[in-house]
This record gives C-alpha cells, structure tokens and sequence, in this order.
C-alpha cells in the first residue's frame, strides 16, 4: 500500500493531512478552489486534479495508516462531488460535435480510427531513451496497476444483456481467466519489480503529471457513476481499440533497450489481448448498449474521445519534457 | 452499404435487440475472425494453435506478427490504403 502523496496546493493539503490524521466525524469546510485557466488546452487544475485522485484511490487500494471509513465520510464525498462536477464540466466542454449516422458502432470505431494525437510508443519504438522508457512505466503505473478496475465498477449498472455479458467476458480475460499468474495489473506489477522499480499501487503518485492523473480521474469518475455507464464504456472502448498496435511498439522499444523480459511480457500480451477486446468492446459492449439504451449513444461518443483526447495530452506533457515534441 | 435480407436462408438466425444471441465466431468487418470458447486452430503449415482465451482473434489479414492470432496490424494496412486513394 502506498503512503499518501505530496500535497499540490492548498486543497490536497487539507484532504492529505485529514487523511493522515485520526478519523474525525467531522472536518472543518473546504477551502475554496483556486482560479482555473478557463481554456480548452489548459489541463486541470494540480490541487484538485491530486485532490479528485486521492479521494477516488480511497476506493481501490486505500493508502497506508489512513482509516478505511473515510472512504464514504460525507465531508469527503461532499468534496468529491464538487471536483467531479469540475472534470466533467471540464471533460463536456472539450467535447466536439461528433457526426452521426444511423451506424452507431461504425461511428465509434470511425472517431477512434481518426485519432492522430501524439504517440509516446512510436517514439520509444525507435528513438526514446532507456531514462524514458522507465520514467513512462512509472507515469503508467498509476493505471496500470489497477489496470481494469475502473471499468469493473459498471458491471451492475448495466440492466443486461450483451453488453453486460461481453464486458465480464473481457473483464475476465484482463483479471487472468482464472489464472492469477495471468491477471493484468499483476503482469505489469512482475515487469516494474523486474526493471528494479516499486509495484506498490500509487508509489509513483508524486511524479505523476496532472495529464496523468487527470486520465486516472476520468477513467474512476466515469466508472464510478452510474450515470456516466455510457461514456466509461467508450472510454473502454477507445483504451482497447488504441493499445494493441502501440503495445507491439512498446514492446520492441523495451526490447531495443535492454529492459527485462517481464515487461515486455506485459506488453506483449496486449497485443494479442487488445486485439480481441477491441473487437467485442466495440461491437458487442458498446454496440449492445447503445442498442439498448439509445439516450447513451452522446456519453459513449463522449467517454471514447475523452480517451483520445486525455491520452494525447499526455503524450504531447511527456514529449515536451523529453524535448522531442 | 447493407445486404438485402437473405430469408431464403434456413439456418440464418434472427438477431436484433430484443433477442440477444452471441455467435461462437464472428467476422470481424475489416478485422480478424473472433472465436469463443476453446477451440484448435491450424495454421496453413498444419502447426495446430490452441486458444487461451475467453474470446480469441484470427488473423485474416495475412499480415500479423504472431500468427495465427489478431495484433491489429490489419489497422495500418487499411490507414495506409486510406491515405494512398
């Protein structure tokens, strides 16, 4: 279990040194959000965007010597809702009007097919850095190590039919298909111990860019809401239908670079997996949904090109850090 | 573009919304075949494969790396076809 984070402004400060002390029934009022850069480029603010992750991470793995009844303490959820109705205002507004047709899957996978945002793969297939390719795995670890769970979260808030059989049928290939040895985010915690770096979820949360955190935020709101069923599943949708092709880069670029054999047995086996889940995260989860619940088709659309668009900002962060942008 | 519907056919199975149904293998539009379940696949060399998976991939774009499964590659044979016309 990882220790809580280093505060990124006065808000996380409170939220962290609560969380740090004892359980109290009540806290004190939060302080007031800093003004935000109202642009579309702009990504979120660093206070509330560490703040949103924190209270999210209180419900996957917690962190070490903080109560688990915070949790569902009112005061934190009533923080919680105010920095979730921030990002998704945030997330809405950066949405363009995507074009329909009376094909909705077809529509999807042509919003995906269209992404040409920058590609932190393509660049450490060939040309990144052994320092880069480390620096990467430890910005991903923040997701990867609970790689799937997120999404996990929308299994009962679907009514039924294909779309909730096709999600588990994934799901169950990303948790190992009954093979521990084969669960995803412990495949990528093997390759982190491999390459000499910490697979505690969370231990690399200090260096975590905003564009990071804020991806890991969209992907836990989206999930965590039953509302926003539609656009978790286009997120998903999206994340799948983008992985296996860069996953092949990544793995020759680890390979190219000496790393060990267990994180590119990571990615490797998203080339193969990803494959197959784009296909059914497509067809059956979205399309299946969509069929079902037509009112979702706009938060499908949305949640996909969330995932393109917060995958972008942190290529675009990583490669200006590199210098290579 | 839709095919009209083929009613002649007796073994087609109606699907829509209301009846739910899932295929064993599925033909993937522009993709690989989709296979469910365990299954033995073999390869042009007679190399028998079996599946791992809940749902496995075959390649049927000829171009993969690690035949006879799906590594997506099939994507930038169409980008590369979209973007010569």
């Amino acid at each position: 279990m990882a220790s809580l984070p280093a505060p990124r402004g006065p808000l996380s400060e409170v939220l962290v040194q609560s969380l740090g002390g004892n359980f109290v029934e009540q806290l004190p009022a939060w302080p007031d959000s800093e003004p935000v850069d109202g642009s579309s480029d702009a990504p979120g603010p660093a206070d509330e965007t560490l703040a949103l992750w924190v209270l999210h991470e209180l419900s996957y793995r917690g962190f070490t010597d903080v109560d688990e009844r915070w949790e569902w303490h009112p005061d934190l959820l009533v923080l919680r809702w105010r920095l979730e109705g921030g990002l998704e205002q945030r997330l809405r507004k950066r949405f363009p009007t995507i074009e329909r047709t009376d094909d909705f899957v077809a529509d999807l996978a042509g919003l995906i097919a269209a992404d040409d945002g920058p590609s932190l793969a393509r660049h450490l297939q060939r040309h990144g850095s052994r320092e880069q390719a480390l620096e990467l795995l430890r910005q991903r670890s923040i997701y990867h190590l609970k790689e799937a769970d997120p999404t996990a979260w929308v299994v009962p808030r679907l009514p039924g039919g294909r779309a909730k059989t096709a999600l588990v049928e994934v799901q169950f290939d990303e948790y190992g298909a009954g093979d521990p040895q084969r669960l995803h985010h412990e495949l990528f915690a093997r390759g982190m111990v491999a390459c000499g770096l910490s697979a505690e979820p969370g231990q690399y949360a200090d260096e975590a860019i905003t564009e990071v955190l804020e991806q890991n935020n969209a992907g836990s709101m989206f999930g965590m809401h039953r509302r926003l069923r539609g656009a978790a599943l286009g997120h998903f949708a999206a994340f799948e239908a983008t992985s296996s092709v860069p996953s092949r880069q990544l793995a020759q670029g680890l390979a190219r670079l000496e790393l060990p054999d267990e994180i590119q047995a990571y990615y490797e086996e998203h080339v193969e997996a990803d494959a197959v889940h784009e296909q059914v995260a497509l067809r059956d989860i979205c399309g299946g949904l969509v069929a079902r619940e037509p009112d979702l088709a706009e938060d499908v659309l949305l949640g996909a090109w969330t995932c393109l668009d917060l995958e972008a900002r942190t290529a675009s962060a990583m490669l200006e850090r590199w210098e290579v942008a | 573009m839709s095919l009209p519907d083929d009613t002649e056919t007796e073994t087609e199975i109606q699907t829509n919304a209301d009846i739910e149904t899932r295929a064993d293998i599925v033909l993937c539009p522009d993709g690989p075949m989709l296979v469910r379940g365990q299954a033995v696949i073999e390869d042009a060399d007679g190399t028998q494969h079996a599946t791992t998976r809940p749902v496995s991939a075959v390649c049927r774009c000829g171009r993969t790396s690690r035949a006879p499964w799906c590594d997506g590659t099939h994507k930038l044979i169409a980008d590369g076809a979209r973007s010569s016309t």
